[in-house]
């Protein structure tokens, strides 16, 4: 029974969901108290690393980590729009996963976004293949990124009504959609 | 997607053009090579190719919208559906980031045997690509070939989840079931042969100098560009990137197994060529060294609320009965939260982005598909090459519209 009982606890102190690496805690923190405007709140859950950017720094914060010494993160992974809820103030986020071929850590950078102005700065210029996935985002939630060079709908028809992710579109849309 | 019937686009007006100047011309969406419903709007100089406009969305079915009103153990079937070349690979993305909200951990023979399918859907996934690709540069032999070969790992997978192209077998907490009887012989038996088959493949193409002039030198992408358009897998490592997240990100245990990563600094079709017909082989070590490890053991976690109970115990106890029936009809809730986790694929990297909000439907899933990221570089690999080689540039990116689109 205590052997069972031992083996129990020695499973579980090695049971752990597969986590990546991230950033070491004290470069967020020194980067923090050089450029205090850029994050507004670092949240850790999962073993993963979220932080959360200001609509108006995201540029500037996205140019700084793409080279900073110690971070690297030069391939963009996935940019993934959200719909929080219509009653949610702010409404939208828009999640960047940055992955560093140099480091092969992993980060998550998160912008609020109220569902009046959704007017976001284009990454496109930090790393080329924010293109589509910005696309994705405008095509699917409506996020407008400024200064994007070719910001057609990607996945839906350029005569689609609406955006389709978002939370009010119904899940067969308002009427039977015919390609005619 | 660009479909208009009230306003036709200029392209579609008929204009006359002198024939010393560009003329653009629109390949696919039915194009045999453009493997699915692909569409690319070519502006050509000659036969050169000036610009190329990818034109995607003819397959999109909203699979991301329906995740959100399915509970979480029904979106297993959706992802199937998604990459349905690899479909195991989409199917432990999903389940790995929903597991990693739940923290549930996943016993050791479920692990090996997740770790097995994933890579015999690997060779299956490369199999397909080299049949496919030799046949859009015009070697038709090679296509029966792989699929021969590719017809014994549906079989096994068949043998295990009853599903050819649609397995669903990886579930929350573990597998739907453990393998059949005599699983582990008929699997040796395709290890054996296996590497013969390759061999066979080789002697097809690699020495093959209509193949090699057609691929060598075309459609290159440096390391840089390649970081810079995000591309993984395959791709990556055939511009001399030896990123595999297998090495890196390891997950399920990949860090205990024995195996390379091949890398080519070509940079080109050939390059990526001859990375997929190295990790053929390097997937089959992988799975010989999974075969030698099944061990007797449970294939299901420990999670009474998550996974479904066995079916004798459901007869025998009654809270068995009741959490069957509580995960059928309800579902469970999983902890409210958001995870990205990311797999090696067969194509490159494949993520999963779930969000929940504590209730059992997630809130937002979001697929980061390594073939829509990987595609989106193509017009930097085309322009300025001729465009019969636009063909063999597609064919080696490995593209699968039901994950481009989804």
């Amino acid at each position: 029974m205590d052997v069972e009982r031992e083996k129990q606890i020695e499973r579980a102190s090695k049971a752990t969901v597969p986590v990546y690496p991230v950033p070491p805690v004290e470069l967020v923190t020194a980067m923090r108290g050089e450029h205090a405007e850029w994050v507004s709140e670092v949240v850790e859950a999962f073993g993963e690393l979220t932080l959360v950017v200001p609509r108006e720094q995201i540029l500037a914060f996205c140019t700084f980590l793409k080279t900073a010494p110690g971070f690297e993160f030069d391939l963009l992974a996935d940019i993934a729009g959200a719909d929080r809820g219509q009653e949610e103030e702010p409404r939208f986020e828009v999640n960047y996963h940055l992955f560093s071929t140099k480091r092969f850590h992993r980060v998550r950078l998160k912008v609020l976004l109220n569902e009046e102005d959704t007017r976001l700065q284009t990454v496109t210029g930090v790393w080329r293949t924010a293109n589509w996935h910005e696309r994705e985002t405008f095509d699917l939630f409506g996020v407008i990124f400024e200064g994007h060079p070719d910001l057609r709908r990607i996945l839906l028809p350029d005569d689609w009504q609406g955006h389709a992710l978002r939370k009010d579109f119904p899940l067969r849309g308002y009427e039977p959609y015919s390609l005619t | 997607m660009s479909v208009s019937t009230k306003n036709l686009p200029p392209q579609f007006e008929v204009v006359d053009q002198p024939l010393d100047t560009q003329m653009t011309i629109s390949m696919g969406p039915q194009h045999p090579s453009t493997h699915g419903v692909l569409r690319l709007e070519l502006v050509l100089d000659g036969e050169m190719v000036v610009k190329c406009t990818p034109d995607i969305g003819y397959l999109h079915t909203g699979m991301e919208k329906l995740f959100e009103y399915k509970k979480y153990q029904q979106g297993i079937v959706i992802t199937d559906r998604m990459d349905y070349l690899n479909p195991l690979g989409n199917n432990l993305v999903y389940v790995m980031a929903v597991e990693k909200l739940l923290g549930i951990e996943i016993p050791e023979r479920a692990q090996v045997i997740r770790v097995m399918f994933c890579e015999l859907q690997r060779i299956a996934s490369h199999l397909v690509w080299l049949g496919t690709h030799a046949l859009d540069i015009g070697a038709m032999t090679v296509f029966f070939y792989c699929f021969r070969e590719r017809e014994k790992i549906l079989n096994l997978i068949e043998a295990a989840s009853g599903g050819r192209m649609t397995p669903s077998y990886f579930r929350i907490g573990g597998l739907m079931m453990d393998l059949p009887a005599g699983f582990e012989r008929r699997a040796r038996q395709f290890t054996r042969d296996f590497p013969k088959a390759v061999d066979e493949f080789h002697t097809l193409l690699s020495g093959n100098t209509i193949f090699q002039s057609r691929t060598q030198g075309v459609g290159k992408i440096t390391a840089e560009d390649a970081i810079d358009w995000g591309l993984t897998g395959p791709c990556l490592r055939g511009s001399g990137v030896g990123i595999d997240l297998r090495r890196v990100n390891p997950y399920s245990g990949y860090e205990t197994y024995d195996f390379e990563v091949p890398v080519e600094e070509g940079g080109d079709v050939w390059a990526r060529y001859m990375v997929r017909m190295r990790e053929m082989r390097e997937s089959l070590k992988i799975t010989e060294q999974a075969l030698s490890r099944l061990a007797p053991g449970p294939v299901k976690a420990d999670a009474p609320k998550v996974v479904l109970p066995e079916r004798e115990a459901m007869k025998t106890h009654m809270d068995a009965l009741i959490h069957h029936f509580l995960i059928v009809a309800e579902g469970f809730n999983v902890p409210a939260g958001e995870v990205y986790h990311p797999i090696e694929a067969s194509k490159g990297e494949l993520g999963c982005y779930v969000k929940s909000d504590g209730g059992p439907k997630p809130s937002r899933v979001h697929f980061r598909g390594p073939s829509f990221v990987n595609l989106s570089a193509l017009p930097h690999m085309v322009e300025g090459e001729m465009i019969a080689d636009v063909v063999a540039v597609i064919g080696s990116i490995d593209i699968v519209l039901g994950e481009i689109d989804r």
